[in-house]
C-alpha cells in the first residue's frame, strides 16, 4: 500500500507545478503559442495523472474499508472469478436444497453457512453431493464436477459463508505408529480395525476408507460429514490428523503378506472361505474318492 | 542257523523272519491281523469324521511349532521389531511375540496360517460329521456313547477355539475375552467369584493369557486326545454302520479292509486335508493381527466377530432384546445371561440327550447297524432340519453387520430379520423338509409299484397315450410290483438297472463309455461279480454271535 501511494505522489507534484509556472509564461506570441502547446500538453498529463490519482485513491480507500480487504489485485480478480463461476455451479446444483443464500431448505438440506471449503471438498470430491434422493445416508456417485469447477464451489461457499478449509503441504507428515493408536482409539469403532468401514443404525454407515486423498480423509476429520463426530484442532491437533492421515494411507498401500486378504474383513470372511473352499474341496475330494473303490 | 528247521508255513524272507521274531516276543500278530482286516463301508459320507481326525493332528503339529515362539506373558513392552505401523507402541509380551513370530520366524506365519485355518476346518469337519450321524440314525444303541463322546468333543473344540483365539492378545481377540468376561459376570450369584476365579481379579489382570495358554496347549488338547482316542476305540469295537443294500445287513458290514484299500484312502485323505490346509495357509491370509493392533481395553474396532463357530452364541446375542432383570437389593440378571449361557447351555443339552430323547418317544430300544435314510424318519429329518435353520438364523445374525454394510441392507432391518426369522423359519424348515420326505417315500414306493419310467411313450388302440414302465420285479394281475421296500435306495433310471448295458458308478455321473461296459462285460461273462466287497460280521460287544475272521479268514482278492 506504500509503494502505491508513493508512485501515484510524483505525477501529483508534477500537475501542481505545471499549474504555478503558466502564470508568468504568456508574455510572447511564440512564447505564447509555445506555451500554448506545452500546456496543452501539460493539461493532458495533468488531466491523465489527476484521473491516475483519483482511481488510486479510489482503489486505496476501498481496500480499506471494504470487508474481506484482499491486497494483490491480480489475485483478487481471479478469486472473484472463480466465486462467481462458482455461483453460477451452485445455482444450477445445490440451490435446490440448500437455497438462494446458503441458508438451507427445510427437509431438503442443511445450512452451508460455516461448513467452509473442506466439507465443500469432501461432499463433492466423494462424488456424494450432488444428492440424487434422500436417503439414510448420501452414497458415493461418480464425481460430476471437474477439480476446477470443485475449487470454484469452495470458492464460492467460502467467500459466503466462511468455515474451516484444508491446509496445504504434505498431509502424511505425522508418526505414523501414533496415528495408528490414534485411529483405533477414533476411528475404528466405525470405520473398522484399517478403514475398511462398518454399518451404523438404520442404513447408515460408516464407509471404507479405500482410495481416498488424503485431503479428502483430512476434510472428513474437520468437517464430520453425514453421521462422522467432527474432530476439532482441539481433539485432534493438524499434526495428529496427519499421522492418522499417515496410517491409514500407508496401511491401505500395504501389502498383505498371509496371501490373498479376503477383504481385511475377519473372521466372518475367513468363516466363508473355509465353509465354501474349503469345506468344499474336500468335499469334492471324497465324492471322488468314493468313486475310487 | 542251520540247525532249526524251518516249520511249514514260516516266513522265509528276511522282513517275514523279523517279523516272527517280534510276534514271538510280544504276540501281536491275531489283534493286528484282526484291525487290519477291519472293514469300512464304502461311503464318502463315513469319511467326514476323518477330516476332523487329520485336522486335528495338523493342529498337534503345527501348534507345537508355534510353541517355540510365543510367549504367554501379559508384560508390558515396547515394540522395536519389522513391523512399521506398529514401532514404538506398548502391547503385550504375548503380543509382540505373536508378531516376531509372523514376521521374523521362518515359515512362522505360514504355520501360524495353517494352525488358524486348520482349526476352522476341524470343528467344520466334526459339525458336517454330526450333522450326517444325526440324520442317518447312526447314533442309535448301540452308538449312544460314541455320541455323547463326539458331542463333548465338539464342546472342547469350541472351547480349544476360544482359548486358541485369545492367546495373541489383538484389538480382536481382546474384544472376545471382554465378551467372555461379561458373559461369566452375568452368571447368576455366582458371577463375580467365577470371574474373579478365571482372571485372578478383575478385568482383564496379569494372569489371564497364561492360564488360557496352559488351557489351549495341555489341558484340552489331553483331554481331547483321550476322548478321540476313546472315540475311535468303541467305533473299531462297535464296527461301522452301513447303509442298508443288497447283502447288508444288520449283522455284517461291507466295504473294504482297513488294509491294504482303506489304508490307502485313509492315507490319500490326510495328505488331501493336510494339502488344502497348507494352501489355504499359503495364499490366504487369516487374522492378521498386526492390522488389528495390540489390545486396549480403550479401543474397540466395528466388525469385531468370533471365529465361524461362535458365531452363532455372538447372533443370539445380538438378537436377544436387552432384558434385564432388576432384583430387590440391587442385584440384577443381565439380559446377556439368557442368549449365551442359558442359550448354548439348552442347545448342548439337547444335541447330548438326543439319542435319550429319541429312544424314550419313539420306544425303539433295539440295536441298529443299518443306517436310514433321512427320508424314511421324517420326524427326525424335520426336527434336525429345524435346529440347523435356527443355528443358521443365529449364525447369520453374528455377522449381521458386515451383511448389512456390504450389501447395503438397513442393520436394524437385519436384526429384525434374524429375530423374526429364528422364530417362524425353522417351523417351516420343520413342514417344508416333513413334506419333501413324504414326497421322496411316495416316489420310492410309486417306482416299487409301477416301475422305473423308462420314456417311452405308447399309444394304445384306443388311441390313449401311456408311458411304459419297466417293473423292478415280479408283477401281479393288475401289473403291480410286489417288492417290499428295504430302506435301501431305489432304482429310478433304466440305466441303473441295466438299461445301458450296466450302471458303472463315475465321478457324480455314471460313467457309460463303452470300453468301460466292455471290462465290466467281460468279468461277468468269466463268472465273477463286477464289483467285489468284502465283508465283515457285526459282533458289536458279543463274542459269541461274532462271526470274528478266522485265521484264514484273509481277504481274497479278486482275480482276473
Amino acid at each position: 500500500m506504500s509503494t502505491t501511494n508513493a508512485s501515484s505522489e510524483a505525477p501529483l507534484e508534477g500537475g501542481r507545478r505545471g499549474l504555478l509556472r503558466r502564470r508568468p509564461a504568456a508574455g510572447t506570441p511564440a512564447a505564447a503559442a509555445r506555451d500554448r502547446r506545452r500546456s496543452k500538453q501539460r493539461r493532458r498529463l495533468a488531466n491523465v495523472a489527476g484521473l491516475m490519482a483519483a482511481l488510486v485513491l479510489t482503489g486505496v480507500g476501498y481496500s480499506a474499508f471494504a470487508p474481506g480487504a484482499i491486497a494483490a489485485d491480480e489475485q483478487s480478480s481471479t478469486e472473484s472469478i472463480a466465486v462467481e463461476a462458482g455461483r453460477e455451479l451452485y445455482v444450477l446444483s445445490c440451490i435446490t436444497c440448500h437455497g438462494s443464500n446458503l441458508q438451507g431448505v427445510e427437509d431438503r438440506g442443511p445450512s452451508l453457512i460455516g461448513v467452509g471449503s473442506a466439507s465443500v471438498y469432501f461432499q463433492v470430491s466423494t462424488g456424494r453431493m450432488p444428492l440424487v434422493r434422500q436417503e439414510a445416508q448420501a452414497p458415493e456417485h461418480p464425481v460430476i464436477f471437474t477439480e476446477a469447477e470443485i475449487a470454484q464451489l469452495m470458492a464460492y461457499v467460502q467467500a459466503n459463508g466462511g468455515g474451516p478449509s484444508i491446509p496445504s503441504g504434505d498431509l502424511r507428515d505425522g508418526e505414523l505408529a501414533e496415528g495408528g493408536e490414534l485411529f483405533r482409539l477414533n476411528c475404528a469403532s466405525c470405520h473398522n480395525f484399517v478403514g475398511e468401514g462398518g454399518a451404523l443404525s438404520s442404513g447408515k454407515r460408516a464407509p471404507s476408507l479405500d482410495g481416498l486423498t488424503d485431503e479428502q480423509i483430512y476434510a472428513a476429520m474437520l468437517t464430520g460429514p453425514e453421521n462422522m463426530p467432527v474432530f476439532g484442532d482441539n481433539q485432534l491437533t493438524p499434526e495428529e490428523k496427519r499421522s492418522v492421515i499417515d496410517y491409514v494411507q500407508t496401511i491401505q498401500d500395504q501389502a498383505d503378506p498371509g496371501g490373498a486378504a479376503i477383504g481385511r474383513a475377519g473372521p466372518v470372511a475367513e468363516g466363508l472361505v473355509i465353509w465354501v473352499a474349503g469345506v468344499g474341496a474336500l468335499l469334492f475330494g471324497i465324492f471322488w474318492m468314493g468313486t475310487k473303490a | 542257523m542251520a540247525t532249526t528247521t524251518a516249520a511249514p508255513g514260516a516266513p522265509t524272507t528276511k522282513i517275514g523272519q523279523a517279523a516272527l521274531e517280534v510276534d514271538d516276543r510280544l504276540i501281536v500278530a491275531g489283534p493286528l491281523r484282526r484291525t487290519l482286516n477291519k472293514v469300512f463301508p464304502d461311503h464318502w459320507s463315513f469319511l467326514l469324521g476323518e477330516i476332523a481326525l487329520y485336522a486335528f493332528m495338523i493342529l498337534l503339529v503345527s501348534g507345537t511349532y508355534l510353541t517355540f515362539f510365543y510367549d504367554a506373558s501379559m508384560e508390558e513392552v515396547v515394540y522395536e521389531g519389522v513391523y512399521a505401523p506398529l514401532r514404538g507402541v506398548e502391547m503385550s509380551a504375548a503380543y509382540e511375540s505373536t508378531l516376531g513370530l509372523s514376521f521374523d520366524v521362518r515359515g512362522g506365519l505360514l504355520i501360524r496360517q495353517i494352525h488358524h485355518w486348520a482349526a476352522l476346518l476341524f470343528v467344520a469337519a466334526i459339525v458336517i460329521h454330526l450333522i450326517r450321524i444325526f440324520f442317518t440314525g447312526a447314533f442309535r444303541r448301540p452308538r449312544e456313547t460314541n455320541w455323547l463322546i463326539g458331542v463333548v468333543l465338539l464342546v472342547l473344540a469350541l472351547l480349544m477355539g476360544v482359548t486358541g483365539y485369545s492367546l495373541p492378545d489383538d484389538l480382536l481377540s481382546g474384544t472376545g475375552l471382554r465378551i467372555i468376561s461379561a458373559i461369566i459376570l452375568s452368571l447368576p450369584v455366582i458371577g463375580t467369584w467365577a470371574h474373579w476365579a478365571v482372571f485372578n481379579g478383575d478385568y482383564v489382570g496379569t494372569e489371564i493369557i497364561g492360564r488360557f495358554y496352559i488351557a489351549h496347549v495341555l489341558i484340552i488338547p489331553a483331554i481331547l486326545l483321550a476322548l478321540i482316542a476313546a472315540h475311535l476305540l468303541i467305533l473299531v469295537k462297535q464296527k461301522h454302520t452301513q447303509f442298508p443294500g443288497a447283502g447288508r445287513t444288520e449283522h455284517n458290514v461291507v466295504g473294504n479292509r482297513l488294509f491294504p484299500t482303506f489304508a490307502g484312502k485313509a492315507t490319500a485323505l490326510l495328505f488331501i486335508v493336510f494339502g488344502l490346509c497348507a494352501a489355504l495357509g499359503g495364499l490366504v491370509q487369516i487374522n492378521p493381527i498386526w492390522l488389528w493392533g495390540p489390545y486396549n481395553p480403550a479401543q474397540v474396532s466395528a466388525g469385531s466377530q468370533p471365529d465361524w463357530y461362535i458365531g452363532f452364541l455372538d447372533g443370539s446375542t445380538r438378537l436377544f432384546p436387552a432384558w434385564d432383570i432388576n432384583l430387590p437389593g440391587d442385584y440384577t440378571i443381565p439380559a446377556l445371561f439368557w442368549p449365551t449361557v442359558v442359550g448354548a447351555g439348552l442347545m448342548f443339552t439337547v444335541l447330548a440327550l438326543y439319542p435319550m430323547i429319541e429312544r424314550k418317544l419313539t420306544g425303539d430300544t433295539a440295536s441298529h447297524h443299518l443306517l436310514q435314510r433321512p427320508r424314511d424318519v421324517p420326524v427326525r429329518t424335520s426336527v434336525g432340519a429345524m435346529a440347523l435353520t435356527f443355528y443358521v438364523v443365529l449364525w447369520i445374525s453374528g455377522g449381521n453387520d458386515l451383511i448389512a454394510d456390504k450389501f447395503d441392507i438397513s442393520l436394524n432391518a437385519m436384526t429384525w430379520f434374524g429375530r423374526i426369522g429364528c422364530l417362524v423359519l425353522p417351523p417351516f424348515a420343520y413342514w417344508m423338509t416333513y413334506r419333501l420326505c413324504l414326497g421322496l417315500q411316495r416316489h420310492d414306493r410309486e417306482v416299487l409299484e409301477h416301475g422305473i419310467e423308462t420314456g417311452v411313450i405308447r399309444r394304445l388302440p384306443s388311441g390313449e397315450f401311456i408311458e411304459v414302465h419297466q417293473p423292478l420285479g415280479p408283477v401281479d394281475e393288475h401289473g403291480h410290483g410286489q417288492l417290499a421296500y428295504g430302506g435301501a435306495s431305489v432304482p429310478k433310471k433304466m440305466n441303473q438297472v441295466g438299461g445301458a448295458r450296466r450302471a458303472i458308478k463315475g465321478f457324480f455321473k455314471p460313467i457309460e463309455e463303452p470300453a468301460e461296459v466292455q471290462r465290466q462285460a467281460e468279468l461277468e461273462a468269466r463268472g465273477l461279480e463286477a464289483e467285489q466287497s468284502d465283508r465283515q460280521t457285526i459282533s458289536s460287544g458279543r463274542p459269541s454271535e461274532g462271526g470274528r475272521p478266522s485265521e484264514g479268514g484273509r481277504p481274497q482278492a479278486p482275480r482276473d
